[in-house]
């Protein structure tokens, strides 16, 4: 290659650093901006980190009680591909007897965003979660021994295109979640590990969008930045014994988003008998690294 | 064990920090002249929008139609050289009825985001 031609060829390639497009940022879709819910799967790929995510769960069904300490970070690696690596340091005080501690199951996930439409604040992604065999305390705690691959759907819509004359409906988003566990092996010390069907879903109420989008109701910070919502998750068994026995909890809240990180904070109330008793709480630190780190851990690896 | 989590309340705080001091976001529209959804007596000579963070003005920019989707000619809005997080649009002489505002912003940290909202100018 002719020397002036390498050079027209490295400026070129060096066009897109020194001079930053626009880019698009974590969780919108459109007007909307969907948060990290807590409980559930966003349905969008971001840079972000949850640090950490405190839960004081039910009263288990023996009578146990469990505090988990949660870290997620998600990378994309192309603005519409990325991962999560994540993590739970688990505490637990058995009925009667001396308390455990120790780590979870590692698990990973793997997602591809392959739709998103702003006229219909609407996305959805398709990813592969994988819960790997032998990472925690698998004796102590009953992290698993094997490795379950989970196979999902996340989607989200925000409910902005009604018409004006429903003005108050037009902060509603919905996202949801949808997957199937494939464990390796079917029965762990005797107990079956059946395949299960995972669903749950976010009832959204965004305030940030009724003030600057709707109507200025004349809320002040941190009220113009919150999100009441409701989650909803269950798993149902489908074979090995299990068939059609399911956990799953209802979990409400509010979420405040800022413009670097976002804080939120639920309730857990057991839907079904499996789900234990009594109440729990979860709370949640989030930050968004592509608002933190623009320039640099905040931007997709490959294809910005 | 413990030694681990006071690691991660270390770095969670610094992330807190870093975050509260950082000088880059996307922007959020704040709070707009008219109001988003109001009723103004009197027709606007401008449109004032007020974002949570610098704008770049060659990506921001603001529309007004009406309410039966036609663009109404304006010039080009301008970004405030005293407060680069307010954007102007000057206004021709409105008549009653509904208008739609859309804008579109581009932060100093090249995030783009976008919304719009309706206003009345009454009769």
């Amino acid at each position: 290659m002719q020397p002036n031609r390498l050079a027209a060829a490295a400026a070129l390639t060096a066009l897109p650093l020194l001079i930053p497009l626009p880019a698009q940022p974590h969780g919108f879709a459109g007007e909307r901006f969907f948060p990290a819910t807590l409980l559930t799967d966003d349905p969008f790929v971001a840079d972000e980190m949850s640090l950490p995510t405190f839960t004081i769960n039910p009263t288990g069904t023996d009578g146990s009680r469990q505090f988990d300490l949660d870290v997620d970070i998600s990378k994309r690696l192309t603005p519409d591909i990325g991962i999560t690596l994540g993590d739970t340091w688990e505490h637990v005080r058995p009925k009667g007897m001396p308390s455990v501690t120790g780590l979870g199951t590692f698990h990973t996930e793997l997602d591809w965003q392959f739709f998103t439409s702003a006229p219909h604040e609407a996305t959805a992604m398709v990813g592969l979660h994988s819960s790997w065999a032998h990472t925690g305390r698998v004796q102590a705690l009953g992290a698993d021994d094997f490795t379950t691959l989970s196979p999902l759907l996340d989607f989200g819509k925000g409910f902005g295109d009604l018409p004006e004359s429903l003005p108050w409906l037009r902060p509603v988003a919905v996202t949801g979640n949808l997957s199937l566990d494939f464990p390796t092996k079917t029965e762990s010390a005797g107990n079956p590990n059946p395949n299960n069907f995972n669903y749950g879903f976010a009832f959204e109420y965004s305030l940030e969008y009724l003030q600057h989008h709707v109507k200025d109701v004349g809320l002040a910070p941190p009220f113009d930045h919150m999100v009441p919502l409701v989650e909803v998750s269950f798993s149902t068994a489908l074979n090995r014994g299990m068939s059609g026995q399911t956990i799953g909890t209802v979990q409400p809240g509010v979420i405040w988003s800022g413009q670097y990180m976002q804080v939120g904070a639920e309730a857990i109330i057991p839907a079904t008998r499996q789900a234990g008793h009594g109440y729990g709480a979860l709370v949640q630190l989030h930050f968004y690294l592509d608002d933190i780190f623009p320039n640099s851990f905040g931007r997709p690896l490959f294809g910005e | 064990m413990r030694r681990h989590l006071v690691s991660l309340a270390l770095l969670a705080g610094a992330l807190a920090i870093g975050a509260a001091t950082s000088a880059w976001a996307h922007a959020f529209l704040d709070h707009a002249s008219p109001a988003v959804g109001s009723t103004v007596a009197a027709a606007p000579a401008e449109l004032q929008l007020f974002f949570t963070q610098e704008l770049e003005p060659a990506f921001s920019g603001v529309t007004l139609s009406s309410g039966d989707g036609r663009a109404i000619a304006t010039g080009a809005a301008a970004i405030d050289p005293q407060n680069r997080a307010e954007m102007v649009l000057k206004l021709p002489p409105l008549a009653p009825g509904h208008y739609r505002v859309s804008w579109h912003a581009v932060s100093v940290d090249t995030h783009r985001t976008e919304g719009a909202f309706t206003f009345d100018v009454q009769p």
